[in-house]
């Protein structure tokens, strides 16, 4: 809290150009600039590779960081910026994709396959120690066949 | 002409390639000596000639000869030599190049090691080597070559983009190269064995020190990596779920999943078709990243080049030897038959149970990587997969494997004891649940999961330095006896413990992010910003020159509570050959924080700082490299420097050699 406050008293300049969240962006109000902060970190800037809007140096980056600001000041809750900033640019800049039936199978794969895994993995070690208990014992035609195997002077 | 000798040279590596990849596999199946020892001085000669022309490349580049349009491309006149040099592999052909000189290094490796080899074994992995490089040197020669010449010759180069001007450039490709490729030796082995029909402990014994060497040249490469995009990036990020660092990371988990799983096999006897097609899945996951990076699917920071040509051509590669591998598996693996027995308690079950959690591990790294791709080609709907997702999805699965990791390092093997495997790390764990709850109760009110975070990397510290101590002190014993012990035990027991003691350390590292604190504001000389732990005051903001660059470097005196620690400096440079800025966080290193800053844009006589708090960040790194110290450990172990033990030559065989 107190790097905020300090942050937005020291807030001076306008500065052109960016890199990341620039000193004029930061809001004078801690608590709304916290949430700017953690919703910021969950937008996707359009232009980079897996980086969001908080992170980023590029211009589109800014624009977007402004408005979410914008937002939050006109009073919107989070759900609401988000839902605002989904509707002009899709889903796409979201880093946490949504659950609905296109990504299904992503958020349940991880699962799926690691309950699928233990299970093929339990049987297979499963069905292994039967023969733990050392071999099986003979039946008596085998016990037959070996004994003439052994000795096999006793026949004639 | 020297860029006429690089080129003729990797022409001949081709051809050379060719006989490698046929001559040896014939002489297998004829059962041919004369003709298998072929595979050994093709695959010298190979990487004679594919270093020769690397040499070739690193010259004009040092000479910055114009006339190869390359060198135009990626180098500058003025840079300084050792970015003249770095510059051969900081874009597409050069890179490609250099992944080829790996892998017919690791082919001369292979043909060098001799006596530790069974010499069917030998053969038949050095043909499919040779394959492998008979693919990716068609693909150099065909759609990336970087010898082409350029008329007329400009008399200045484009420079080599900024951000990999830098000393990182030096170190984490060739790293992570090694790592990548180093999983090729495992893949040809596997395949050779397939082919080959004979898979026994004999075969991991002979895998088992090429994938650790892979492995910790991976780790050391990944972990470089991160440190680079931490210091470069200049927002204080080390790891972004980017698709081109998972494509790094699929193969660890992998590779590291493969590790464990030749333990098995090699001494048991067990797991076979398994740790064959997890040999075989490794390499295929660094083909995908191959792809991934070097195609231009994607875009991002890593990828120097983007051509459909080669995209195509580097997808043929990959379902040429993926394909291929996994049908010659789906073939013969079945007549693989399962050799040593363990009950559902011991450390072979454990070790599955590791392979499960690894395995699922990659695979969600892999699902949430290629997810997005596929979606779009599908049905053309974007979607973003980031860090977000991978901490609701990655963390959980990784979670269990770390809590029950030290209990199954301590199980035995066959038939273990649960009850006292516990019982082993009973004072690890609770003194790891002490230091997490204190933690939760001093620092009240803050993050919850982070001192969690601490209590696991902390209970993985102390079960392997507590393992590591259980077999060293007996009771009544003195110190030599401690250290006579110390010295009798394996290196491969000291290798796991260090191993699993850098992941704790990693993991303390990263769940101390939660503390680390950022700040922002415009500063003037004289004033002052204080993030967490850590103040700077502004001293002053200086204009320099350097070779190829100008800066305007911000000098700061940076407090500790108080107490004045050495001045700190930050720049932001701009390339005048590609006017292209860059920012250089000045950081300074502080036990085992770091206290980072990174300057905006100035104006007015202000200048904009962030100033970060990153306590004990340098674990997170120090972890990997005690990972790697680990494999380094492990690879000594008496047992990988004796020659590997050989089936007696039959001696009817010997006898009748003519037939």
């Amino acid at each position: 809290m107190r790097r905020l406050l300090l942050a937005c008293g020291l807030m001076l300049l306008a500065i052109a150009g960016a890199r990341a969240v620039q000193p004029d962006e930061v809001l004078p109000n801690p608590a709304l600039e916290q949430r700017a902060r953690a919703i910021s970190g969950g937008l996707r800037c359009l232009v980079c590779q897996n980086q969001s809007i908080d992170d980023s140096d590029a211009p589109l980056a800014r624009d977007l960081r402004i408005l979410v600001r914008e937002r939050l000041v006109a009073g919107d809750s989070d759900s609401a910026v988000i839902d605002f900033v989904v509707a002009r640019y899709g889903d796409f800049v979201l880093l946490r994709p949504p659950f609905n039936a296109q990504t299904l199978l992503l958020w349940v794969a991880p699962f799926l396959i690691l309950l699928l895994a233990l299970l093929f993995a339990w049987t297979r070690v499963r069905n292994r120690p039967a023969s733990m208990a050392g071999p099986q014992p003979l039946s008596p035609e085998e016990r037959e066949r070996l004994a003439t195997l052994i000795e096999p002077d006793e026949k004639p | 002409m020297i860029a006429e000798i690089g080129h003729y040279a990797l022409a001949l590596a081709l051809g050379v390639s060719v006989i490698q990849a046929l001559v040896p596999f014939w002489g297998v199946v004829r059962q041919d000596r004369a003709l298998a020892s072929v595979g050994s001085s093709a695959a010298l000669t190979s990487f004679g000639l594919v270093a020769l022309s690397f040499l070739a490349l690193v010259a004009s580049y040092v000479r910055s000869d114009f006339s190869v349009a390359n060198v135009v491309a990626n180098s500058h006149s003025t840079q300084p030599l050792i970015f003249k040099f770095t510059s051969v592999w900081g874009n597409h052909e050069g890179s490609m190049l250099l992944w080829v000189l790996i892998l017919t290094l690791f082919g001369a490796l292979v043909a060098l090691s001799r006596n530790s080899l069974p010499p069917r074994l030998r053969a038949g992995a050095l043909a499919v080597q040779g394959l492998v490089a008979v693919a990716f040197l068609a693909f150099v020669l065909f759609t990336s070559n970087p010898f082409q010449r350029l008329s007329p010759a400009p008399a200045e180069g484009q420079d080599l983009n900024p951000i990999l001007q830098d000393l990182g450039l030096a170190i984490h490709p060739p790293l992570l190269y090694i790592g990548y490729v180093g999983f090729s030796i495992t893949y040809a082995f596997a395949v050779a064995a397939l082919i080959d029909g004979r898979i026994d402990a004999m075969w991991a014994r002979a895998v088992r020190p090429w994938t650790l060497l892979a492995w910790i040249f991976l780790t050391l490469g990944i972990a470089m990596g991160s440190y680079w995009a931490y210091y470069e990036l200049g927002w204080g990020g080390w790891w972004f779920w980017d698709p081109v660092e998972n494509a790094s990371f699929m193969p660890w988990l992998a590779g590291t999943a493969l590790i464990h799983s030749t333990v098995v096999m090699e001494k048991r006897d067990s797991l076979k078709v398994w740790t064959i097609l997890l040999a075989i899945l490794t390499f295929s996951l660094s083909l995908l990243g191959t792809f991934i990076v070097r195609s231009g699917v994607l875009t991002s920071v890593h990828s120097f080049a983007s051509d459909p040509a080669r995209g195509v051509f580097i997808l043929l590669i990959l379902v040429f030897f993926v394909g291929g591998s996994l049908t010659l598996f789906a073939w013969r693996a079945p007549l693989l038959r399962q050799g040593g027995l363990f009950a559902p308690i011991s450390r072979e079950s454990a070790l599955v149970v590791n392979n499960v959690f690894l395995a699922t591990a990659c695979a969600t790294v892999f699902v949430g990587t290629l997810y997005p791709l596929v979606l779009e080609l599908l049905t053309g709907a974007k979607i973003s997969v980031g860090a977000p997702f991978y901490n609701a999805t990655f963390v959980p699965v990784m979670v269990p494997l770390l809590l029950i990791l030290p209990i199954g390092q301590s199980l035995a093997w066959k038939r273990g004891d649960l009850l006292g495997a516990a019982q082993r790390n009973a004072a690890a764990f609770g003194l790891a649940l002490l230091a997490a709850l204190a933690l939760i109760a001093f620092t009240q009110g803050g993050p919850v999961l982070a001192p969690l975070g601490i209590g696991l990397g902390l209970f993985l510290v102390l079960s392997a330095v507590f393992d590591l101590g259980e077999r060293i002190v007996t009771r009544a014993s003195g110190w030599r006896a401690v250290l006579s012990r110390a010295k009798g035990l394996p290196r491969s027991a000291w290798g796991t413990a260090f191993a699993h003691a850098g992941v704790g350390l990693s993991i303390i590292g990263i769940a101390a992010a939660a503390w680390s604190s950022e700040a922002i504001a415009v500063l003037k000389p004289g004033e002052r910003l204080t993030s967490g732990r850590y103040t700077v005051v502004l001293e002053s903001v200086t204009p320099r020159t350097g070779p190829n660059f100008r800066a305007e470097v911000a000098r700061f005196q940076l407090f500790f509570g108080g107490r004045e620690l050495e001045s700190i400096e930050a720049s932001k440079r701009i390339y005048t050959a590609r006017g292209m800025p860059t920012t250089e966080a000045g950081i300074r290193t502080h036990g085992l924080s770091q206290a980072y800053v990174s300057l905006g844009e100035a104006q007015d006589g202000g200048v904009a700082v962030r100033l970060y708090d990153k306590p004990l960040i340098l674990l997170i790194w120090i972890g990997a490299l005690v990972m790697a110290l680990g494999g380094g450990l492990s690879l000594t172990d008496r047992r990988f420097r004796l020659a590997a033990p050989r089936r007696a030559a039959p001696v009817a065989a010997q006898a009748q050699p003519a037939e």
